[in-house]
């Protein structure tokens, strides 16, 4: 496969996760969030049971009513994904560069999580999703992740000289 | 369990998935070299990916949520839930505030990090590991409504 331009793959490749919000709520009605979907399988795992009698067969008829199983095939799908891109363009694995140690790596992963959750959307479901629904508070959220994470690589590898 | 809402799933991961790789921002150097926008001045080489990837996601989801929003009924769901909320609180403040602290500090935001557990790296797995635990903790703490 003849290598494409960087802003070429970067416009089809966004494209492609646009199409995939787009099937998501022409199909299913929901808005394609990752920390969202992430999040409800979560919630939905640890939740207590109120009715029935919490047997297995409960758990298969509330899944398919509050949409668990397309959730879980999507996130799936999501890692299977790149594996057929690598498996198309002959194998080549795609790239992953992470230059911070296991403390930041840590710490980083627990303020995605948790804020990513407590500010109800992440780049997909306030970025992608939220932008193109002209929402306000996705268009807030968007421009403070934006600048908090602008700052935040300013701060600590250019002062405090952490990472690369 | 509904096959046709399971594959659809299945369809819409796979795509964004793909989508996310091609793109390169499953690679949070990509994503850094385009946050680190000291790079814009100086002898560093900045990297404007990130903005061509939403640029394309935005050219498909602008005026296809519009094209939805005409729409009485999805097609395999009982009704289209579209977000009501428009008003800016201090827990979607915080929360965005949070989230863009982490993804600096690593270059990771939820979608890429977990498409990139297909690289099988541990580094990789410890991110996404730490922030299913930062979403469990949110779901234990006084501010989850679940």
């Amino acid at each position: 496969m003849t290598p494409m331009s960087d802003w070429a793959a970067g416009l089809i490749g966004g494209a492609m996760i646009g199409l995939a919000a787009l099937m998501v709520m022409a199909l299913l009605g929901r808005i394609a969030g990752i920390s969202g979907i992430v999040g409800t399988v979560i919630d939905r795992l640890t939740r207590k049971p109120t009715h029935g009698t919490g047997g297995a067969a409960d758990g298969a008829a509330d899944g398919a009513a509050d949409g668990f199983g397309w959730r879980v095939t999507f996130l799936v799908g999501l890692v299977v994904g790149p594996l057929i891109f690598a498996a198309a363009r002959g194998g080549e694995a795609v790239p992953i560069r992470l230059d911070v140690g296991w403390p930041l790596l840590i710490i980083g992963g627990l303020l995605v999580g948790f804020g990513t959750r407590l500010g109800a959307g992440c780049t997909s479901g306030h970025g992608v999703c939220g932008l193109a629904r002209l929402s306000p508070r996705s268009l807030a959220a968007t421009a403070i992740f934006f600048g908090a994470a602008l700052v935040t690589v300013f701060v600590t590898r250019h002062l405090f000289g952490w990472g690369g | 369990m509904a096959i046709r809402t399971t594959l659809a799933g299945a369809g819409a991961g796979l795509l964004f998935g793909g989508g996310l790789a091609l793109s390169g921002m499953m690679d949070p150097g990509r994503v850094i070299g385009f946050l680190d926008i000291a790079r814009l001045v100086g002898d560093g080489v900045w990297d404007p990916t990130l903005g061509f990837v939403m640029l394309g996601a935005l050219l498909v989801t602008l005026p296809g949520f519009a094209v939805l929003r005409r729409q009485a009924v999805p097609a395999f769901a009982a009704k289209f839930e579209w977000p009501t909320r428009r008003d800016i609180d201090a827990r979607l403040v915080a929360g965005a505030l949070m989230f863009g602290v982490g993804w600096g500090l690593v270059g990771f935001c939820p979608g890429p990090a977990l498409a990139a557990l297909s690289s099988g790296l541990g580094p990789v797995a410890l991110f996404a590991g730490a922030m299913l635990v930062g979403m469990l903790l949110f779901r234990l703490s006084v501010w989850s409504t679940r």
